[in-house]
């Protein structure tokens, strides 16, 4: 039974004694899978460019103490820095007509000074979209891998128990789904954001970043959990499973065992698009005040203040949304890849 | 009074005064002439287009509380006196307006004694009345109006009626005769402040048989020069001329030029600037963006007119709650913040003034001085950060935990952001908690919420040193657990109360003595209690189009909007 667990995915299994002989007659589907996906050119360049991206944004301590020589958390108001010579005010007061505003400075494309130029409070935008990178990058992946974890449980549940079990996960899940994504989002969000999460035993600080990660998180357990019940009821009927349950195989091992590894390339599939996905909506929070909470940043954050800036400093917008782009085409092309190595025939729903 | 300044979040402020040392920065041509003097009939016509992103609520002039309609209330109603509706220091003069004259105060202070002109009709034809001002001042308790229980149960009868409202009488406060058009207010006691309260919209007359309730978007006819025609939140607000409307007091309410006026809601306000800007609207209600704020002072100088106003930026602390409630700690904070950096976050020196006081530069009892400076000047000059630290040291608080509680709109996040460094620079641990605009302001009111240090506004609602010092400040606005406990930073100190009472005393008989113990107040608060930190003093920006003429603009209620010409 170890070898079939092993298979690709369960849509593609026919019988267990086909299977078995195919998985003893070649090599590991799990090698195989991947050496398909290495072959993938484009899926290959959207990992290193993720890859890429996650790494600079952990690099982002050593940008602010070592090269900017800045702290991109901290209002600079009143600070000058030094260019071509010439002392220029971090924040500029307009001189001319009625002498009203007071403009950042724009992008210097000096890597030591102000590269992206200053937000509204003096802060440096190309230090801040660093660190913000990796807020952004915690919670889509941390978020992904939750949903994923959950819905994988609640999908195995309900498949595999059926009847009461699967009335009230399938009737919960419902639920959720019922709502739009991005309202169920935003409503949580506006509660939890202002007062916090406590339940019991269990306190969750206004402004943690656990907050937005645990309510994307559960807003896109439906997504996933849907169609992982739909192939343990498929993966429940088949003879490898029939027998184990004959043989007296307890219900633990056989999820376990026999229909978790058949389920687990189809949610290897979701992960990249999830996170993807993930991080779109913690953007879209951020943008909206509702999301990742000050001090802490996020590229999404990142665009909020440049929304005040969009006229006269279309920098500090632009460039945290180019990289919520860069990403997420990035992680979708390298979904493709995935799914076209571990589960070739699977449809997914919400591909972005 | 509390909703003036929520106003401010819909772009609304409250009143300026542009004499000593600010002034009007006039741009255009803002005219301090009286709106009144001299009606040019070859201007008349036209509909002047109006942009607000949102509507201002109810249209009932005795719920509403914003600036965006009280505004427009000035065109539409009038009570017995009104602010004189000029341009300049004179418009926060009180004049008679549906009354002949300034009333007779008699019984030391506690008698008002008036007399309604005859003649005038509201918008829908009825002539009115006596009847109608009785009526209007129960009505006042009736639809629970925002300050019935704060000003107008002064009235012999308010407080009966702020109880049960809806067997509200007046037995004895307000007596009218028929017979001889007089109409007798009896107060409880003397109040040096009865006529500013009778002369906002709040005591419009309105006709007696509008209904007991708030009308919401359902106008009310009025005596004014326009009357609300149409209103629907959601899309627009039409004033048209008032046919019954004939001049009885240019100073009290002057004939408008447009023969329409419309507001139209829902733009987003940069698409607000654009309009503006290409002549496709005459004007826009709410705060221009900061980053158009450049373009316009630039390429449109000629449209542009900045007021400074009686306003207050400022951090309350909580005086009865770790870590502020030790003095050394709340006088750290005032040396810390450095508040010329918080005038460049508002929008630069042309748009702010950085203050020490908790009354604003100009106002009744203002007295200059600024007890936490980086010198010894009663400018201020800066921050000082080394003070600071000793102090929080010495407080024996270094290292508390420390929220600070802002709205999320742009520039009060970004001040409330810009505190919480300055607050980890001097030695605590600062969070920033921003809150929708729609709830903050109430929030952190509310004892229960434990609000530590918070970012918020005031606006003057009337020209009185009480208006900020005794309503902020007095035990008499400190309401344990409720959402309208206005001290917000919860100084309660009987010593304070008691100079307070004895300044609102001789307003009566003695202002500049008055006027001289405000200012007192105001030292002694800020030395021996220092409950909050004064931030800046706002300015207010009008860009308006480019065929718009004669702009004049009130220190009470802004700009006149039925005195601008589109022809």
């Amino acid at each position: 039974m170890g070898e079939i667990g092993e298979l690709p995915s369960a849509a593609s299994a026919a019988t267990s004694i086909a299977v078995k002989l195919t998985a003893v007659n070649s090599e590991s589907p799990w090698r195989s899978s991947l050496q398909q996906l290495r072959r993938n050119r484009a899926a290959m360049v959207a990992f290193g460019v993720l890859l890429f991206m996650v790494t600079v944004t952990l690099l982002a301590p050593v940008y602010a103490h070592s090269i900017a020589h800045d702290n991109p958390f901290a209002s600079n108001l009143q600070g000058r820095i030094k260019i071509g010579g010439h002392y220029r005010s971090v924040m500029q007061s307009n001189t001319q007509g009625l002498g009203l505003g007071v403009t950042p400075i724009g992008p210097t494309w000096n890597f030591s000074k102000y590269f992206l130029g200053a937000d509204e409070l003096g802060r440096d935008v190309f230090g801040r979209i660093l660190y913000g990178g990796r807020v952004t990058l915690l919670i889509g992946f941390s978020s992904g891998l939750i949903c994923i974890a959950v819905a994988t449980v609640l999908g195995m549940l309900a498949g595999y128990f059926g009847r009461a079990t699967d009335w009230i996960i399938s009737r919960l899940l419902d639920i959720v789904w019922a709502f739009p994504i991005y309202l169920l989002a935003i409503s949580l969000s506006v509660i939890l954001v202002t007062s916090g999460l406590d339940l019991g035993i269990i306190h969750i600080g206004a402004g943690s970043l656990l907050l937005p990660i645990l309510i994307i998180a559960s807003v896109y357990v439906p997504y996933v959990a849907r169609p992982v019940r739909g192939i343990v009821f498929s993966l429940k009927e088949r003879d490898f499973i029939q027998a184990a349950i004959a043989s007296g195989a307890s219900d633990w091992h056989i999820l376990r065992k026999e229909i978790l590894p058949n389920v687990a390339p189809s949610v290897i599939v979701f992960f990249p698009l999830m996170v993807a996905l993930n991080i779109l909506t913690e953007s879209a929070l951020s943008i909206l005040g509702i999301g990742v909470q000050p001090p802490q940043a996020s590229w999404g954050t990142i665009i909020n203040d440049g929304l005040q800036l969009l006229y006269t400093r279309p920098w500090v917008a632009i460039a945290p949304g180019l990289c919520i782009v860069v990403v997420c085409v990035a992680l979708n092309i390298l979904g493709d890849g995935v799914r076209d190595a571990f589960d070739p025939r699977a449809k997914l729903r919400g591909s972005i | 009074m509390s909703r003036l300044k929520s106003m401010k979040r819909m772009g609304v402020i409250l009143s300026s005064l542009a004499v000593g040392s600010f002034g009007i920065i006039a741009v255009a041509s803002s005219s301090p002439a009286a709106a009144s003097s001299g009606y040019q009939s070859q201007h008349a016509g036209g509909t002047l287009h109006l942009d607000a992103t949102a509507a201002g609520g109810t249209l009932d002039p005795q719920v509403n509380y914003t600036l965006q309609y009280w505004q427009l209330y000035q065109a539409t109603y009038d009570g017995l006196v009104s602010f004189q509706k000029v341009g300049g220091d004179p418009s926060f003069d009180v004049v008679p307006d549906l009354a002949t004259a300034m009333p007779k105060v008699t019984n030391s202070g506690k008698t008002y004694t008036f007399t309604l002109r005859k003649g005038i009709k509201f918008s829908n034809g009825k002539t009115v009345t006596v009847a109608d001002v009785l009526a209007t001042f129960q009505r006042l308790f009736k639809v629970s109006n925002p300050n019935a229980g704060s000003w107008y149960n002064d009235i012999v009868g308010g407080p009966a009626c702020v109880t049960t409202p809806a067997t509200c009488k007046l037995t004895g406060g307000v007596v009218v005769n028929a017979a001889t058009n007089s109409v007798v207010f009896n107060l409880i006691a003397p109040d040096s402040e009865f006529l500013d309260q009778l002369a906002v919209p709040f005591g419009s007359i309105l006709p007696a048989n509008t209904p007991a309730k708030d009308q919401g978007d359902t106008p009310i006819p009025g005596t004014g020069a326009y009357a609300f025609t149409s209103y629907n939140p959601n899309s627009a607000l039409v004033m048209k001329r008032n046919t019954y409307f004939k001049v009885w007091s240019a100073a009290a309410q002057p004939k408008g030029y447009p023969d329409e006026i419309e507001m139209t809601f829902g733009l987003p306000v940069e698409s607000e600037v654009t309009a503006v800007a290409n002549g496709q609207a005459d004007w826009i209600f709410d705060p221009i963006p900061a980053d158009r704020l450049s373009e316009i002072s630039t390429k449109y100088s000629t449209q542009v007119h900045v007021h400074t106003l009686t306003a207050d930026w400022y951090a309350p602390m909580n005086v009865n709650i770790a870590p502020f409630n030790n003095l050394k700690a709340r006088q750290a904070v005032n040396y810390a913040l450095n508040k010329n950096s918080l005038v460049k976050l508002y929008g630069g020196t042309q748009l702010a003034v950085p203050t020490c006081t908790i009354l604003p530069p100009a106002f009744p009892g203002y007295l200059k001085y600024c007890a936490y400076n980086s010198n010894s000047s009663s400018k201020y000059a800066g921050p000082d950060l080394k003070k600071a630290k000793a102090l929080v040291k010495a407080s024996g608080t270094f290292g508390a935990k420390v929220a600070v509680v802002a709205q999320n709109d742009p520039v009060d996040l970004s001040v409330g952001e810009y505190i919480q460094g300055v607050l980890n620079q001097i030695g605590y641990k600062a969070t920033v908690k921003p809150l929708s605009q729609n709830i903050e302001f109430n929030y952190i009111q509310n004892t229960n919420n434990k609000v530590q240090i918070s970012v918020t506004q005031w606006f003057q609602d009337y020209p009185a040193a009480s208006d900020f010092l005794k309503v902020l400040l007095n035990c008499s606005g400190f309401h344990k657990g409720s959402d309208n406990s206005i001290n917000i930073a919860g100084l309660c100190v009987p010593s304070i109360d008691a100079m307070e009472a004895r300044a609102e005393s001789l307003e009566l008989t003695n202002p500049t003595a008055a006027n001289k113990l405000w200012g007192q107040i105001d030292q002694t608060i800020m030395t021996t209690q220092a409950p909050w930190v004064p931030l800046f003093n706002p300015k207010l920006v009008d860009f308006i189009g480019k065929r718009v003429g004669n702009y004049q603009f009130s220190l009470q209620f802004y700009m006149y909007v039925d005195q601008l010409w589109v022809k």
